[in-house]
């Protein structure tokens, strides 16, 4: 650096001094938390042992992501996480914006005050909770489901031991926890919407269907569509909250229910696996930061004020 | 909720009407899915086992008892031992967090800190790369060396880039000119920080806050990943662990139980799960009316520019 640079720079070091204590916390909070670990990554091409350490481990090249892609598990939870991200943003957009428009269409306020607050109400508590539920549900010997199904006469089903039943139960949990926090963003966009466009609508004979399908819908497109692409830079993200506390451990279902991320964790955690966990998680990685490039270009063609860097 | 003022001073036609139906119909019935998953668990808290293991979980309680929750309560101190390390856990993780992300915030909205965009990107790097759970578990576990520590349940949730993102944009909307007249007035960055702009963003600690809160009411899997010692299972942990081994849970009931005259077995399984379930939500699901509206404030300002 120019001499005349260095005198700048810390001429500057020395006038921002209070805002760089300021940040310095959190500062080195993410350097310790964040970055440090990104350093860790070199585990994913090692054997690693406990003496040795992230360091010390000898290296194996390629070895962990050889075996990650051969056993066929790498193309099992791929395809499952991005299935799944897929049906959520689907199922979770269609009837997020449905509950908005709908529920601003409710004239009795306290009808609408009461229906929202409720579908508001499994935001606030745990996966584990939600875990307790569907086995009150879904449970062969004491669910709800079955004793209806038996009670008109059909033949319970043992879901728990039934993979292809997964799908459902999880997308139906998935839709459920989220369709009140989720639906607030639509009404915000729809409290948005210039009040003269009805108007107008209204004069030109437009019928109530026509005011939302021609008005309401197209002008949340904007926000529709740019927290569908939003959603789509997470697609290889598995919430392993939810698969964790659904599924749990039950490797009959892992076939339909297995995604990355409770993988990564099983490779840790069960067969304490760090080498293949450390692949699975820097394939993960990589995947998500690419799907967020391409994403944020998408954004940006679509509308600059909306991108994320 | 604006837009429907415009059809309601003149005649309704077939069509409002219909729509009327379909709104207050819908609306109605995804309410009561939402509702109906907890009044299953509270039924079931106040069933007899018995009526349980006979016609399964319903939506009424069967053979009314309170047998479920004498048991949870056989011995109290186990789920109150939960219960205080999670309401430590919140109060400390909220206080430090709200402070940690309002001085940063603070720091990356002063337009005359030239490097604010450069700092702005080195948060907001580390949402789009991370090096993944397992470098993440060696730095907790051995580096840092956090086994069964009450931080280890503190650090993970203490910063959040998204959080930081909100309370960001909340500061950038106040008026310049208040931070520049109480420089001329001599005060310091931290002053102004504590006594001027902390003051105005009330309603932005508050959301925040909540999400923070929250994140540490209902955190599970740091308490996994880094927790043995069962005396310090945060609440949603120590649910899980006793809904998943409520054997061993009641094994524990029993042997801790004045007299100790009971046997394990004779304890309900089924019912004792969902009063514990009961007794672990119960304070969230009864604060949630009162700060719903802050959340609703959190997520519009976070869609805005997330």
């Amino acid at each position: 650096m120019k001499k005349n640079g260095w005198k700048g720079f810390c001429k500057k070091l020395y006038k921002y001094r209070v805002f760089l204590l300021m940040l310095a916390p959190a500062v080195i909070y993410t350097l310790i938390f964040s970055y440090y670990p990104m350093t860790g990554i070199v585990m994913a091409f090692k054997k690693y042992s406990y003496a040795g350490g992230i360091w010390g481990s000898p290296w194996n090249g390629f070895d962990n992501f050889k075996f990650f892609f051969k056993s066929g598990q790498a193309g099992l939870v791929t395809r499952n996480t991005v299935l799944y991200n897929l049906a959520f943003i689907a199922i979770n957009t269609t009837m997020q914006i449905a509950v908005a428009v709908l529920l601003t269409e409710i004239r009795n306020k306290h009808y609408r005050k009461i229906t929202q607050s409720l579908m508001f109400l499994p935001y606030f508590i745990s996966w584990v909770i939600v875990g307790v539920m569907a086995f009150n549900i879904f449970s062969s010997d004491y669910g709800f489901l079955n004793r209806l199904i038996e009670t008109f006469g059909g033949t319970p089903i043992k879901f728990y031991t039934t993979p292809k039943a997964w799908p459902f139960i999880l997308v139906f949990f998935n839709v459920w926890k989220g369709i009140g926090y989720g639906s607030v963003m639509y009404l915000a966009a729809i409290m948005g919407i210039d009040t003269s466009i009805y108007e107008a609508a209204r004069i030109d004979g437009a019928n109530v269907f026509q005011r939302i399908f021609k008005v309401t819908i197209p002008m949340i497109m904007p926000t529709t569509i740019i927290l569908l692409l939003l959603s789509v830079g997470g697609i290889f993200k598995g919430n392993f909250d939810m698969f964790y506390n659904l599924v749990g451990s039950n490797g009959l279902l892992y076939n339909y229910t297995d995604v990355i991320d409770t993988l990564t964790f099983r490779a840790l955690i069960s067969s304490n696996d760090f080498g293949m966990s450390a692949a699975v998680g820097l394939y993960q990685s990589v995947l998500c930061f690419i799907t967020v490039v391409i994403v944020n270009k998408l954004v940006g063609l679509y509308d600059k004020d909306y991108t994320l860097f | 909720m604006g837009s429907s003022s415009h059809t309601s001073k003149i005649k309704r036609g077939k069509d409002a009407v219909a729509l009327d139906i379909i709104a207050y119909g819908f609306c109605g019935i995804i309410a009561l899915v939402c509702l109906v998953p907890f009044i299953m668990i509270v039924s079931g808290s106040f069933s007899s086992e018995s009526a349980i293991i006979q016609n399964g979980f319903s939506l009424l309680p069967q053979d009314f008892s309170l047998e479920a929750y004498k048991t949870v309560f056989k011995d109290p101190m186990v789920v109150f031992r939960a219960y205080g390390t999670t309401i430590g856990l919140t109060i400390v993780g909220t206080v430090l967090g709200l402070l940690l992300q309002t001085m940063t915030a603070y720091v990356l909205s002063r337009k005359e800190f030239e490097w604010r965009n450069q700092f702005s990107f080195f948060f907001y790097f580390t949402t789009l790369f991370s090096g993944g759970l397992v470098p993440y578990y060696v730095l907790m576990t051995q580096t840092l060396n956090l086994r069964d520590s009450y931080l280890a349940l503190l650090l993970p949730l203490l910063f959040s880039v998204y959080n930081l993102l909100i309370m960001k944009s909340y500061i950038v909307g106040l008026p310049d000119s208040l931070i520049e007249a109480a420089k001329i007035d001599g005060c310091g960055e931290f002053r102004i920080l504590f006594r001027i702009v902390m003051p105005l963003i009330k309603p932005a600690l508050a959301t925040v806050g909540l999400f923070i809160a929250l994140a540490y009411w209902n955190d599970w899997y740091n308490a996994m990943l880094y927790i043995k010692d069962t005396n310090k299972y945060p609440l949603q942990y120590f649910l899980y662990q006793q809904v998943n081994d409520i054997e061993a849970y009641k094994k524990l009931l029993a042997n801790n139980a004045a007299g100790s005259a009971v046997s394990a077995i004779s304890l309900p399984t089924q019912s004792l799960k969902m009063a514990l379930t009961i007794v672990v939500t119960g304070p969230i699901v009864l604060a949630y009316p009162l700060v719903q509206k802050y959340f609703v404030q959190g997520i519009t300002i976070g869609a805005v520019k997330g």
